[in-house]
């Protein structure tokens, strides 16, 4: 009884060695891998492959210098189509060729499929898309970071905005009862009453496709409120600012990135002038996204697309905790991760317990003649 | 008071928009006992001819007045032709099936509509150019009603007035109220009921093209799906007024745009629908044919 008790523990213990000494293994090896995950075909490949060239412009870089601790960098590239059942599939085969560090996924539903795989590994994952707030506010992934601003942050800019460059104090708050839009407007109201500069005269939320908004829009102007916060999607949108043009409300309109959207303007027309929106972070003024632009137009000789600037950051900083961490453990890394600042073309970042990027955030964005410019 | 005031505008906008898609459900249930469940589409299809019609022609620089008219007229005919056709196509062939079929081949031909436009035109929300201006008369009340809530209501009263006049003191009204009451005595007596049921698709989805032309003017944009979900307020609406009744459509859409209204005005918008439907409810427990309807054999 007791042998095949202590044999089961050896052979555990065997187990758990082998285990804990495979990714030192693969560190002994003369290459570091590095791993780049996200939609590569297929109709969302418009996401996934400004990241991916981003990735490669800067390792080719670092290898032309002669690499990281002398390695060299060596990248694997999977496809996972934005689909989670096949970003799984894609995490599995990311870890069994022994990456050491993961540079993706571009969608939120596929990052949180195969986040599980990759914590189970212990790989450091850097995503420079996903925003779902799950990923980093339910603690669930200890290994994940991403030098995008969560969906959650939109709501203190917002009200942040509003507050301190509108001075703007007494608040509607409205939302169209969905999935997006509900999240956004309960935590503007959280921000403002725990903020306390502000106030919440009015929180509501309205049935998307009603044909007509013109109860709500008085309801607004009964409440006082000097500036409308709403949380949905643009077609909401232009009803409101139209009917509150029509009942000739002087009211400021203050919204998401569901908002800040062409269509908005399109079908808005005129209403939209004045409208601010919060909308991912204004790069254009950063010498280092200018650079890595340059960079980009040199090796393709076209525009980078979406992400690109903030993949080009992840891989910097990724890169940099490898070389200043001398290893690719997961402990290791994510302590360069937190404590030290990298200059990117997302601005000079470092990261938050939780695995965001501490400086990126959301932009307010005004349309002004028929255009979203950024709001100063 | 002047919050009362502002609310009761916004409520009788909202019942008017309503009302002039109700009509068109009930004056079909009134003849042939169907509820028409594509009449919602041709609302959208409406809305749709009216906008094609008015971007060409201020293309070309026509004044306002000119494009209001000639993009009604457009719309009229165009959902008119449509509303023949379907009725043709899809319910004449059912006309004595089960009553079970010619609903789901209703059903259907709105599924069918619906794609089409999505296909054929976009799925992206369009601009509905502004057909209706603001009247310099009205600035000073602009606040609690504007224009186009004016000529929203307006033409609400206007057709409810002339549509009951036809079928009060029109030849082809007296047969309609005929043809509800006994189809094969319609019959017997030299009625020609396919013509008048023909007659009854287009009067009601005309209707439906001038409720798209205003109602996509209020709101300022359109696209495929509008149709569904105006249809079922405004059918909702015909059945608390007693469906096949004609003031009773407008009453009814009326009460439950008030009812709306005053919800998200003392209450909260995010139980407008609750209040609506519990209203609902209510009124067909205490009167199961809605306000006005009236035992069965006379509709219309």
């Amino acid at each position: 009884m007791k042998l095949t008790v202590s044999g089961k523990f050896l052979s555990t213990a065997a187990c758990v060695m082998l285990a804990l000494s495979a990714p030192a293994l693969s560190v002994a090896g003369d290459t570091i891998k590095f791993g780049i995950a996200g939609p590569h075909s297929g109709d969302l490949a418009s996401y996934g492959l400004p990241s991916a060239a981003a990735a490669k412009l800067v390792i080719d870089k670092v290898n032309a210098n002669g690499g990281i601790n002398g390695k060299k960098i060596e990248i694997l590239k999977e496809d996972d189509v934005c689909k989670p059942e096949i970003a799984t599939n894609t995490a599995t085969k990311l870890v069994s060729s022994g990456v050491e560090v993961v540079l993706g996924h571009i969608c939120s539903g596929a990052t949180i499929a195969a986040m599980p795989i990759y914590k189970d590994a212990g790989i450091l994952v850097m995503s420079p898309s996903a925003t779902s707030d799950e990923l980093t506010y339910s603690g669930r992934y200890p290994n994940f970071f991403r030098t995008i601003a969560p969906n959650a942050m939109q709501s203190p800019a917002m009200v942040d905005f509003a507050i301190n460059k509108l001075g703007l104090k007494k608040i509607a708050i409205i939302h169209d009862k969905g999935d997006y839009g509900k999240p956004l407007a309960e935590g503007a109201k959280t921000y403002v009453e725990k903020n306390g500069k502000g106030q919440v005269v009015l929180f509501e939320g309205i049935t998307p496709g009603a044909m007509d908004y013109s109860a709500i829009v008085q309801k607004i102007k009964e409440s006082g409120a000097e500036v409308v916060i709403f949380g949905g999607y643009h077609p909401e949108a232009s009803k409101i600012v139209s009917i509150m043009n029509k009942k000739r409300l002087k009211t400021k309109f203050v919204s998401d990135d569901g908002v800040k959207d062409d269509t908005f303007i399109k079908v808005a027309g005129e209403d939209a002038e004045g409208v601010y929106a919060a909308g991912p972070q204004d790069n254009s003024a950063n010498p280092l996204a200018l650079k890595a632009k340059e960079e980009h137009k040199a090796a393709f000789n076209s525009d980078p697309g979406a992400f690109y600037e903030g993949a080009y950051a992840a891989t910097m900083t990724m890169l940099n905790a490898i070389e200043k961490a001398g290893s690719t453990k997961l402990e290791d890394l994510k302590k360069v991760l937190q404590s030290e600042k990298v200059d990117t073309p997302v601005g000079s970042i470092n990261f938050d317990s939780k695995g965001d990027a501490i400086g990126v955030g959301f932009s307010m964005y005004v349309v002004e003649k028929g255009k979203y410019v950024v709001a100063k | 008071m002047d919050y009362f005031i502002e609310l009761l505008f916004s409520g009788l906008t909202r019942g008017s928009i309503y009302a002039l898609i109700a009509l068109g459900y009930t004056m079909v249930y009134g003849i042939i006992g169907l509820i028409n469940f594509a009449h919602g589409e041709i609302y959208m299809i409406g809305a749709f001819t009216a906008f094609i019609v008015a971007t060409v022609l201020s293309i070309y620089g026509f004044p306002l007045v000119a494009i209001v008219i000639i993009a009604g007229v457009a719309a009229v005919v165009w959902s008119s032709s449509y509303g023949y056709t379907i009725e043709k196509i899809a319910y004449k062939p059912l006309r004595y099936a089960p009553r079970l079929s010619p609903l789901i081949s209703a059903i259907g031909m709105s599924i069918f509509l619906q794609n089409y436009i999505l296909l054929a035109q976009t799925s992206d929300f369009l601009p509905f150019p502004r057909l209706i201006p603001d009247f310099p008369f009205m600035e000073p009340i602009a606040h609690i009603v504007g224009s186009t809530d004016l000529v929203i209501l307006v033409t609400t009263f206007v057709v409810m007035v002339v549509l009951t006049f036809i079928i009060k003191f029109t030849l082809i009204g007296k047969a309609m109220r005929a043809t509800s009451q006994d189809r094969a005595m319609a019959t017997l007596v030299g009625i020609n009921v396919n013509r008048v049921i023909s007659a009854t698709f287009i009067i009601g989805s005309g209707l439906a093209a001038i409720g798209g032309l205003l109602i996509a003017s209020h709101i300022g944009q359109i696209n495929f799906y509008i149709g569904f979900l105006a249809g079922i307020k405004a059918f909702t609406a015909a059945v608390l007024g007693g469906i096949g009744s004609i003031p009773g459509a407008v009453l009814g859409s009326l009460i439950l745009g008030l009812t709306e209204s005053f919800a998200t005005g003392y209450v909260s918008s995010d139980y407008e629908d609750v209040f609506a439907f519990s209203l609902l409810v209510l009124i067909l427990i205490f009167k199961p044919s809605g306000l006005l309807g009236k035992a069965k054999n006379e509709k219309v």
